[in-house]
């Protein structure tokens, strides 16, 4: 089979069982009595949103090598543009595209907003990573730690997108009365784009990280003297792994703002940068499927413990403990699992 | 034409002068060694030529041009390619990779190859590690794949930097041997070291540092009967 209908064969096939689990989950199947399953529908789309916030995180800092702590900060970005284009052009691009199916429009304006959302975060991450990526060294921890807190005192001074109330109502819109479309929409089918998003990031950092490009990006990990000795232009490559990072951390941003229909600055603090970093130690530095396992992992984790009430965070920071001590170099480590080799080929890449 | 020149260069690191106006000359085809202690500023001279470190006042001139500042990935695509100190192998990758990233600004995949066997010539070692990740080999072993990686790249200015630190003596010997094999092929060599007795041994011409200035240049034969060098780096 030629390579192209391959690949064509394979996106049709996810995009299919995509469609197929997201209408079972959100719908349930009536005539089999298998119920709608809301609850879990939440869960993995927040799993969803996690992968592609802890995958792109990894291109930075497992592949590359450079300690970005800010990258709630870049979701914020991307969150706060995607939900501003829904809210205050949301309507004005559904009237523009009054000649198409509605599904197909409302698709148009789901991607517009993502997209704009996924260029400011990656403009942010270019005017972020010029100057700090030039040196080497931890600026870049220091300097991404202070734009994720200043990105969140700035967009809470910013009374268009809610400021300190939040934004809220952002697929609705600003019209009166509000329009529905848009979120029941969403209600139908985030769980496929979130998934299908997900899906698109893995093979854009996968494809990454296994080209020259992304040769660069581990010599520079390894040794950077050694790598700019080689003839890599690591400031160059650095800058454009952080930007694809940021953008792809504006895309996550912008689906959750579109899933959540509310974003608040504290949804983006210090701390939510913290456990995107650890998701990614956890499942392995350097492995994608160890940063899906760790994102994945992280996100049901809090949920299966609900519970244990009081004790959930308790048990959740002991579970991180132990795994630490056992794994320190995460569960996967630098391998990826993959179907041909279920218990992980060794990989070193 | 000389094919590497450094006039009157000074380099420092802050308020420190590591190179206070030093001058040395490459003829194309020749070994020439920089010796030297601790602190000398030997790697910094090395440095400067790749562009790693901007020289204060100074020319780098190769094959005439002033190449001094010029970003480290241009130095390369002008043909000069350093082995850094201490090694600098990528540890987690495998010795094929390592080999691979050497040749990152090669496009031709046939040259490439006709490298990498030209690489294997010169170190038969390095083929039968050439799975093994790179970290787990010997320091010798590791020497060789610097050497290797910066062969790759297809240098017409090889730069080495302290390649016999920390080895066995047999293995400084074969490291020294390959030096000589890797010249006779072509390559114009700067090579700096500490192991004042084999540089000299395999090298045309000398040039000895001290604390940031050059006191004592000649052919190496000559530098090595010297009775300050014999003092000062060969121990008598």
């Amino acid at each position: 089979m030629p390579p192209l209908v391959k690949k064509l064969l394979w996106s049709l096939g996810t995009v299919g069982i995509l469609l197929v689990v997201n209408q079972v989950m959100v719908n349930g199947i009536g005539g089999y009595g298998i119920p709608a399953q809301d609850y879990y529908v939440r869960v993995l789309t927040l799993v969803g949103i996690s992968i592609i916030a802890a995958v792109s995180l990894n291109l930075i800092n497992g592949y590359t090598g450079q300690f970005s702590i800010g990258h709630a900060g870049f979701m914020a970005v991307g969150g706060y543009t995607a939900a501003y284009i829904s809210f205050y052009y949301g309507a004005g691009i559904l009237n523009t595209l009054q000649g198409l199916p509605l599904p197909v429009a409302l698709t148009i304006r789901l991607f517009i907003s993502l997209l704009i959302g996924v260029v400011f975060s990656a403009l942010a991450g270019f005017v972020v990573g010029m100057p700090s990526l030039r040196l080497k060294g931890d600026y870049l921890a220091i300097v991404t730690l202070g734009f994720g807190e200043i990105i969140r005192i700035i967009i809470l001074s910013i009374d268009s997108v809610g400021g300190a109330r939040g934004f809220s109502s952002i697929v609705q819109g600003a019209t009166e009365p509000p329009d529905q479309r848009m979120f029941e929409f969403l209600k139908e089918s985030i769980f496929f784009w979130v998934f299908l998003f997900a899906v698109i990031t893995v093979v854009i950092v996968k494809n990454l990280v296994n080209s020259t490009f992304g040769r660069a990006l581990t010599s520079i990990r390894e040794n950077e003297i050694a790598a700019e000795a080689m003839g890599i232009n690591t400031t160059r490559y650095k800058v454009i792994a952080f930007v694809i990072s940021a953008g792809l951390a504006g895309l996550a941003g912008g689906l959750f703002a579109h899933y959540d229909n509310y974003l608040n600055t504290n949804s983006f603090t210090f701390v939510k940068s913290v456990e995107v970093i650890i998701m990614i130690v956890l499942g392995g530095m350097g492995s994608i499927t160890g940063a899906i396992l760790g994102a994945t992992v992280l996100t049901i984790l809090p949920e299966l413990l609900r519970d244990l009430q009081q004790y959930r965070m308790v048990i959740y920071s002991l579970l991180l403990i132990v795994i630490m001590i056992v794994r320190p170099q995460g569960i996967l480590g630098r391998r990826e699992l993959s179907l041909s080799g279920l218990f992980g080929k060794k990989k070193t890449v | 034409m000389a094919l590497l020149k450094l006039e009157n260069l000074t380099v420092s690191y802050g308020a420190i002068e590591a190179l206070k106006g030093i001058s040395i000359e490459v003829e194309a085809g020749e070994v020439v060694t920089l010796v030297g202690a601790n602190g000398a500023g030997k790697s910094t001279t090395l440095r400067t030529i790749t562009g790693l470190l901007k020289p204060k006042t100074g020319k780098v001139l190769y094959e005439g041009k002033d190449i001094s500042g010029i970003p480290t990935h241009h130095t390369v695509d002008l043909g000069i390619c350093m082995s850094p100190e201490g090694r600098g192998i990528f540890a987690n990758l495998t010795v094929l990779e390592n080999l691979e990233l050497g040749a990152f600004r090669q496009k031709d995949k046939q040259k490439i190859k006709a490298d990498l066997e030209k690489v294997f010539h010169f170190f038969p070692r390095v083929k039968e590690r050439i799975k093994q990740v790179a970290g787990t080999l010997s320091g010798g072993e590791q020497q060789m794949v610097a050497m290797g990686r910066a062969l790759m790249a297809r240098p017409r200015l090889l730069l080495l930097d302290e390649p016999s630190l920390g080895l066995a003596p047999l293995v400084v010997k074969t490291i020294f041997e390959a030096i000589d094999a890797i010249n006779k092929d072509g390559a114009t060599i700067l090579l700096v070291e500490q192991n004042a007795n084999a540089a000299l041994n395999h090298s045309n011409r000398a040039y000895v540092l001290e604390t940031g200035s050059i006191v004592l240049s000649g052919p190496s034969k000559e530098l090595a009967q010297d009775p300050r060098i014999r003092e000062a780096y060969l121990g008598e």
